[in-house]
């Protein structure tokens, strides 16, 4: 049947019936492309809608999503570009969360789950999420700033039916405040508890009744100040924990104290995820043999206190692990370890972990080879490392067709071949020729216009490209805006791509979330053009020494070049919250 | 007898692996001239490699722990070079001589106070604050943090000397 007539038989539906059938389409993506159908369709699909994500904050406004989606429950936001998380986008840039909760909250919208991601959160948008949703159920803040332990008070005292509280790798300043103690006794919905990433201790007794009395909390992770002591403890009382977090795990492996942590851990048989230990003590480790047998995931890339012949023998008994994050100090002989146990791995990310010295202690092509050969549901990987070969390359390649997700960084941005001296073009060709399933992409070393060409003609899945230092002319990245149909968020820095490249089709960032280019060639002049002819897409150039001058002379001439730009496809305009150093074309 | 010292570790080299010869000429990335000089401390890339700054703010309180240690060279009869540790890592007599092990590829076995590290062709001895040679795990913890100047891993006739004189 097609689509005509199968739609003319839906619309007999009545509208209930359209509502069921749309609530087995869980994905946000399925429900975009239902409401492009027709306007019965969008109709429905808008007032059933409960989840919504969106990509970009200043893609849309709070009004226009309460508009459309009068029953929204759960949101979910990004607000700064990816490049924000290595310090290239200056403080103040933006992505408040504030309007996004007063809206709501003035609108009447029964909001139950926050996602943030990227966001700038302060404690009043705390505040005010706390006292405006009584069904509040779940925060997530991911890499978001702006807040304290006050805003984290609001949230405990006022949201009775909280279930969950997961911070991540956020920066919160920590004043010491009694946060934990602000949740009240009758709060007993916890199901998960996540502030590994506070730097303050908390009220430990707190902490042990708050477990005590939530009997559906599975997941909580601690963070270093919480004593080895009063993980025991707490561990008697959750053994229905199924991911925890450790706090400090270092203590007298011969004292009674540990003894008792060990039959603590024997007793949780449910745990599958496993991570922190910020500060430990490598003979303590073997407590948690016992359930490292079950483990699925495991992050230890936070305990640089862990010696490479402790975290292989640790490693040995994780046969079941299908998430490792480690660091580097794991050396290639470590990673052959974990290929020859880890045989159900499926995302790997090995960080760096002298990040100020003069590194001799990471790994190198070996241990990704390995990896590959040793893994065949390996699919995602993050790999930080010395350096790496072509033919590494193409046969991980070979190994593993699978991939979704392969971001490699060398430590040195433009290392080459370390055997034949060549350029990395030829290895990373491969990959994307190889791995048809390639939805997200980060390249480093030696490369040039050619690895583009690869990227363009084989990565058609391809949604996010990341690019530093490499390509020699604007034809790299023409190849990839002309041959990757499918790209949502392309991020390039310190390469030589300039408005050529940027101006040759320009209705192609209309079909992308965003853009960003800074170090590169484009100038002022071409970047206006680029504004002038899309309306639909924000401009943004970055000036940050020319703060305070407002639009000074030499940074009105159109033959200057542009240090940051950022541009992404927009329904509301320029933004108005965009600070002096943020200038919309 | 030092090949499991491992010493290609600290082997200095000059130039990063693989050298510049066929580096295309462009004006975006830094000089080729860079490969060429030994390894200094990391070019100063904003952003590079690409760690998230939560991540990096981490390792640095870590190193700034560090910094405000109590480190003692350690030596190792034999060996051409001495590592330093800092002592204020450890919480224990145990904890330490793990680390010593893993640092030296050696094992120096289990301290009885009758017999110190019999079994062992090692013995760690320190320089207390009289300029003494002690062997290490007589004294409390505590004490041995405050008064250990120098650590010592000795060998062979000498070790032993030392622990039957205990």
């Amino acid at each position: 049947m097609c689509l005509f007539q199968f739609q003319s038989v839906m619309n007999y539906f009545p509208e209930e019936v359209l509502e069921h059938v749309f609530d087995f389409l869980t994905s946000h993506r399925d429900r975009n492309t239902v409401s492009l159908v027709c306007k019965s369709w969008y109709s429905v699909e808008r007032f059933s809608r409960e989840k919504v994500f969106i990509g970009n904050c200043y893609a849309v406004n709070p009004e226009r999503l309460i508009a459309r989606f009068p029953r929204l429950r759960s949101l979910t936001l990004k607000g700064k570009p990816h490049f924000a998380d290595f310090n290239l986008v200056p403080d103040g840039w933006g992505g408040h969360v504030y309007p996004w909760i007063e809206a709501m909250a003035k609108s009447g919208i029964n909001l139950e789950e926050l996602k943030l991601k990227r966001m700038v959160v302060s404690d009043e948008s705390l505040e005010l999420l706390a006292k405006s949703f009584p069904n509040f159920k779940s925060l997530v803040l991911v890499s978001c700033e702006g807040f304290t332990t006050v805003g984290l008070a609001a949230i405990a005292s006022n949201c009775r039916f909280l279930r969950e509280l997961d911070l991540q790798e956020n920066e919160v300043d920590d004043l010491k405040g009694k946060w934990l103690s602000c949740f009240p006794e009758s709060c007993t919905s916890l199901v998960s508890l996540n502030f590994a990433c506070l730097k303050g201790e908390v009220n430990v007794v707190a902490l042990e009744r708050l477990v005590a009395r939530c009997p559906n909390l599975r997941s909580l992770r601690l963070n270093h100040t919480v004593p080895l002591e009063v993980l025991q403890k707490i561990l008697v009382r959750a053994p229905q924990l199924s991911d925890l977090g450790t706090g400090s795990f270092t203590h007298d492996p011969d004292s009674e104290t540990f003894i008792k942590l060990k039959n603590a851990m024997k007793n949780c048989h449910s745990i599958r995820s496993l991570s922190g230990f910020l500060d430990v003590n490598g003979r303590c480790l073997p407590a948690i043999y016992p359930i490292c047998i079950s483990l699925t995931s495991l992050n230890l890339s936070y305990a640089p206190g862990i010696f490479s012949n402790e975290l292989i023998k640790l490693i040995c008994h994780c046969k079941k692990i299908e998430r490792l994050w480690i660091l580097d100090t794991i050396g290639d002989k470590g990673l052959g370890v974990v290929a020859n146990t880890c045989k159900e791995l499926q995302e790997l990310r090995v960080f760096p972990s002298d990040l100020y010295g003069v590194g001799n202690t990471a790994v190198t092509e070996e241990g990704l080879v390995a990896i590959s050969a040793g893994c065949p549901k390996l699919n995602s990987i993050l790999y930080f490392c010395q350096q790496m070969t072509n033919a590494a390359l193409i046969t991980v390649a070979k190994n593993c067709p699978n991939f979704i997700r392969f971001r490699l960084c060398t430590l040195d941005p433009i290392v080459p071949d370390a055997v034949t001296n060549q350029p990395l073009d030829e290895g990373f060709g491969a990959i994307v020729q190889s791995c048809k399933r390639l939805t997200r992409l980060s390249v480093s070393g030696l490369l040039t216009d050619q690895v583009f060409l690869y990227i363009g003609m084989y990565a058609e899945q391809l949604e996010m490209l990341s690019i530093a230092f490499a390509g020699d002319s604007d034809k790299g990245m023409l190849y990839v805006l002309n041959g990757c149909k499918k790209l949502k968020k392309l991020e390039i820095r310190d390469s030589p791509f300039g408005n050529m490249a940027l101006l040759s089709d320009m209705g192609k960032y209309e079909t992308m979330r965003s853009l960003w280019m800074s170090s590169c060639e484009v100038t002022l002049g071409g970047c206006k053009t680029l504004a002038e002819k899309m309306p639909w897409l924000n401009v943004e150039i970055i000036n940050e020494h020319e703060a305070g001058e407002g639009e000074g002379e030499a940074s009105c001439d159109d033959r200057h070049r542009v240090e940051k730009m950022y541009l992404y496809r927009t329904l509301v305009g320029p933004r108005k919250d965009a600070p002096d150093f943020v200038w919309t074309l | 007898m030092l090949s499991h010292l491992n010493l290609e570790a600290t082997e200095l080299r000059l130039g990063l692996p693989g050298s510049i010869d066929d580096v295309p000429s462009n004006n975006k990335r830094p000089s080729p001239e860079d490969h060429q000089t030994p390894p200094a401390p990391k070019a100063q890339i904003v952003g590079w490699p690409p760690v998230k700054s939560y991540r990096k703010s981490t390792a640095a309180a870590k190193n700034e722990e560090a910094e405000s240690g109590m480190y003692v060279k350690v030596s190792m009869d034999g060996a051409p070079y001495l590592r330093k540790i800092d002592i204020r890592l450890y919480n224990g007599y145990s904890h330490l001589l793990t680390a010593l092990e893993d640092m030296f590829k050696l094992s120096i076995g289990e301290y009885s106070e009758r017999e110190g590290y019999k079994g062992s062709e090692y013995a760690p001895a320190y320089e207390d604050k009289d300029g003494d040679l002690m062997l290490v795990g007589d004294v409390p913890w505590e004490m041995f943090m405050s008064s250990c100047k120098r650590l010592r891993i000795m060998r062979g006739a000498d070790a032993r000397g030392l622990a039957s004189a205990q």
